[in-house]
């Protein structure tokens, strides 16, 4: 696939005519999916796609575009020049745009990542015998993904990896469910028949009497799967520089009005993990960590260069979305082996599900329990609990009611593929708070 | 190219084989504050390669359109689907692809290529200025987006089906700020005005005064009390309705969810299939439709990508469930009646069950008097906010703008308006419907559901709702 993006790049940029500035996106995904229900095969396929991207700018003004691509060098290069024919067709005609930003990006990077992957036809004979009777359903990932950026600057980068995932819910007869991700780069399958049946001894759990709790304010913790559910809310009018100067943000109130977020609430782009590559759409490398909330106040936002020239501040190279690429909380103090102790009475949240901004300026986020949540009394399990919608504000929850953070870091994969598989991962601890707002 | 000369020359063995060829040209245009933030079109193309072997379907999606590429395609599917008939969920037959020839194309009165993307950029320049009615909008946006799709499904069993659509969505917005209150305000909630419709969709005239309408209501917003807190009346607008049905109807009915397929993504359903037929879903004003063939909704086609004939069905008749949302595979898993909705997003997505156009059918109240019955109440329209239950229970929804509803008239702006429930005994409350009159048509592009993910249009319409003794509550 390089081989295809970095001759497509030449041939296209030595094409240019004056004045014109490229930048060129390769986005690219090699496949299989296997989507399991009751521990067997719903439906199984591959997907083997790749697409060119494309942004033009001539003359203060600036169109985009993308088409897919065959693999095969002729067509996809009169697929090409066809693309950029219509991009200069259409720049032109556009308004000027005062905030554009040239591909200048100098900068080259090479990331090949090679993992040891099972074949696409041995998946299920590899997954589903060791399911044995369990109601397991979920979604296989695997195969290559690549992503690379040039421009007519000189700019040159390329990322690609090799991946698998099995993400999964085991479910009881009284539909109470665990989830768990099995993912990484190098298949053992000695590893993930222990992996799968440490889950089904956690189903066991879930085989207790359900609890109905009544709505109300609880003493809650929860883990990191959960958090990481909540801090992707920082992606949606959250950390976003042009979102909170366009007053579509949850940080505003921390700009504005000084707000601060508990003290114990650290919170960072950071890209040591290496889940996903540091270039962004314009080809500029970001730095390796940039902290976002720090103690709890707020130290820098996510700034795309077409942000830093609207509003005269320092780019720090982000997407230009704003969204975060390698979000990562701090870890605090509480040892996993304290957590029930600790949290005393109350309840235990596993994962959360559906969240969404119930009031996105004042910072209160609205969602589901689900999964793995139950009733805890005196430290101990007591049951699980019906799930219950929660109501309730980041300026609270992760104010002055978080009252402490676990010390281990969780790595939670983004196993979505909306827009192709997904390269990035979420690192975070759980959290125990003093109240959580229960209310239906 | 020719799908029936490569189909034939595919060399493999087979119960079935299709290929579903799509092209698709989605262009964004947007305009914040008078200013282009993006003039963009993604064109995808490619092929769904799906076979069935041994009673099991495997499908390789491939951008390469050549011969070869197709038939490479095809013998790695078919190595799939043997591989995972040893261990398949269900075992199919050729009768879940039914035979389907025949073509649609959606409706318009002006071409996509009649606007140029000058004169285009220059309106939605125009409407961020309508928007700015005054120095307390802080933010304006302005947002045109087109897609152009051709499909072309041809399959071993004679199956011949050309689908082409434009569509058609646009969305305008202001945000007010004033002190520490912060409002904005959309046409109708983001986007959903999607419709499969031309270019008349941008009538400047029509545009320009929603925009000023647009602009006026945040800034009335800033000075609003916020929405109050108890268990009254709700009347809800068609535009919040859309998300009403997709969310508490829709999803809960889609038979692949109920059969547990979604259950570690989307989430399962309350709805059991012992319950069709059986289950009070709604009060007797209840009729919910699935109708491909609304004009202009966003969602209406002729065939499903398995082939079956799309035809409106009731799904559920005076509150009783009597039908699923459920293609041809989920018809022969389950036993119960379905309609035409196996979808896929794109090429490069297998078919699962998902809505279409999905639609409240209108009653026969007028708007006054829904409003004249109401001692106590709130009338909310636009959607800001959504979330509900894996099993599509205990929702929370929220509206951009609300007014309260004291003694039979409509009385104060308030802001902030939200209100939860659970499905069933909300629709058991609904106690008045309006009229055609008041019915509207709305759609979204943005429904998810699936593994892999996938992202599809829908269309909802609906008329005015009341519904009775709902808890409503204002903002933080």
């Amino acid at each position: 696939m390089e081989k295809l993006f970095k001759q497509i790049n030449q041939t296209i940029m030595a094409e240019l005519r004056d004045g014109e500035f490229l930048g060129l996106g390769f986005g690219g995904e090699q496949s299989t999916f296997t989507r399991i229900n009751a521990a067997k095969v719903r439906q199984i396929g591959n997907v083997d796609e790749a697409d060119l991207g494309f942004n033009l700018i001539f003359n203060g003004r600036r169109t985009t575009g993308s088409i897919s691509l065959s693999g095969d060098l002729d067509e996809d290069l009169s697929r090409a020049r066809g693309e950029l024919e219509r991009l200069r067709s259409e720049v032109v005609q556009l308004p000027e745009d005062p905030y554009l930003v040239l591909p200048e990006s100098k900068e080259t990077s090479h990331n090949e990542k090679h993992g040891n992957l099972p074949d696409a036809e041995t998946i299920p004979e590899i997954l589903l015998p060791a399911m044995g009777d369990v109601d397991l359903t979920g979604i296989w990932a695997s195969g290559r993904v690549f992503q690379g950026n040039a421009n007519s600057s000189g700019g040159y980068h390329w990322f690609a990896s090799d991946s698998f995932s099995l993400d999964y819910s085991l479910i009881t007869p009284s539909e109470k469910m665990v989830k768990a991700t099995y993912a990484g780069t190098e298949w053992d399958q000695v590893a993930y028949e222990a992996f799968l049946a440490d889950s089904i001894t956690k189903l066991e759990l879930m085989s207790l009497e359900p609890k109905k709790i009544e709505p109300g304010d609880y003493r809650t913790f929860i883990a990191s799967a959960g958090v990481s559910d909540i801090l992707s809310m920082f992606s949606w009018g959250g950390v976003s520089e042009a979102a909170i100067r366009q007053s579509e943000s949850c940080l505003g109130k921390m700009r504005n009005e000084n707000v601060k977020l508990s003290s114990l609430f650290s919170f960072s782009e950071d890209f040591s993990s290496g889940f996903a590559p540091q270039f962004n759409g314009n080809g500029e490398v970001a730095p390796e960590k940039t902290i976002l909330i720090d103690g709890g106040e707020l130290s820098n936002t996510l700034i795309s260069t077409r942000t830093a020239k609207e509003y005269g501040v320092e780019s720090n190279f982000a997407s230009e979305g704003e969204s975060m690429r390698a979000p990562s909380m701090a870890a605090g103090s509480l040892k996993e082996s304290d957590i029930l102790a600790t949290l005393g009475t109350g309840v235990y949240l596993s994962n959360l599900h559906y969240l969404n901004w119930s009031d996105m300026i004042g910072g209160r986020i609205t969602g589901m329990t689900r999964y793995a949540c139950f009733w805890v009394e005196a430290g101990k399990i007591v049951a699980p609990i019906e799930n219950m919608r929660f109501d309730d504000s980041i300026y609270s929850f992760l104010g002055e009611n978080l009252e402490v953070v676990t010390e281990k870091l969780q790595i939670n994969p983004d196993v979505g593929t909306y827009d192709g598989r997904e390269l990035s991962a979420i690192v975070c601890p759980g959290i125990l708070l003093k109240s959580f707002s229960l209310t239906l | 190219m020719d799908l029936h000369q490569i189909l034939s020359g595919i060399d493999v063995r087979a119960d079935w084989i299709g290929l579903r060829y799509v092209k698709e040209n989605t262009g964004f245009r947007l305009v914040r504050d008078g200013k282009p933030e993006a003039n963009t079109r993604e064109s995808k193309q490619g092929v769904m390669v799906e076979v069935l072997v041994n009673g099991q379907f495997a499908y390789y999606g491939t951008s390469r359109l050549d011969k070869p590429g197709i038939q490479a395609a095809a013998e790695r599917a078919v190595m799939l689907a043997t591989a995972a008939s040893k261990y398949s969920l269900h075992s199919f037959g050729v009768e879940a692809r039914p035979v389907a020839k025949g073509n649609y194309s959606s409706p318009f009165q002006t071409a996509a290529d009649a606007f140029s993307p000058g004169e285009l950029s220059e309106l939605l320049i125009k409407a961020t200025a309508e928007l700015k009615v005054s120095d307390k909008v802080v933010t304006t946006n302005a947002m045109a987006r087109t897609v152009e799709t051709e499909s072309h499904f041809v399959a071993s069993n004679g199956s011949d089906v050309e689908q082409n659509y434009l569509m058609v969505s646009a969305d305008y917005s202001a945000i007010a700020h004033e002190g520490s209150v912060t409002q904005k305000r959309t046409d109708g909630g983001l986007l959903a005005k999607s419709y499969q419709a031309g270019m008349e969709v941008f009538n400047e005239a029509d545009v320009l005064a929603r925009c000023r309408n647009i602009g006026a209501e945040a800034v009335e917003l800033l000075t609003a009390e916020e929405c109050p807190t108890g268990t009254m009346d709700l009347i809800l607008a068609p535009d919040q309705m859309m998300l009403q049905i997709h969310e508490s109807v829709g999803h809960a009915l889609e038979i692949d969810r109920i059969l547990g397929d979604e259950r570690n993504y989307a989430g399962w359903s309350f709805v059991r299939l012992e319950d069709f037929g059986k289950l009070q879903y709604g009060s007797p004003l209840m009729n919910i439709t699935f109708d491909p063939y609304v004009e202009n909704q966003f969602a209406s086609y002729a065939y499903d990508d398995g082939g079956l004939k799309a035809e409106k069905e009731f799904l559920i008749k005076d509150g009783l469930l009597i039908r699923g949302l459920g293609g041809m595979e989920s018809q022969l898993r389950s036993g119960i009646n379905g309609v035409a909705n196996f979808r896929a997003s794109s090429w490069n997505r297998a078919p699962i069950d998902r809505m279409a156009n999905l639609n409240l059918e209108p009653g026969n109240s007028t708007q006054d008097e829904m409003i004249a019955s109401v001692e106590k109440g709130v009338f909310m329209t636009s959607n800001r906010s959504w979330s509900i239950d894996d099993y599509r229970n205990k929702f929370q929804f929220g509206c951009e703008y609300g007014k309260l509803i004291e003694n039979g008239k409509l009385t104060k702006t308030v802001k902030n308006p939200n209100y939860r429930a659970i499905s069933n005994p909300f629709w058991r409350s609904l106690k008045m419907l309006g009229n055609k009159d008041t019915f509207e048509v709305y759609g979204t592009p943005f429904c998810g559901k699936g593994e892999p993910n996938q992202i599809i249009r829908v269309g909802h319409a609906s008329p005015l709702c009341l519904f009775d003794s709902v808890e409503i509550f204002g903002g933080a």
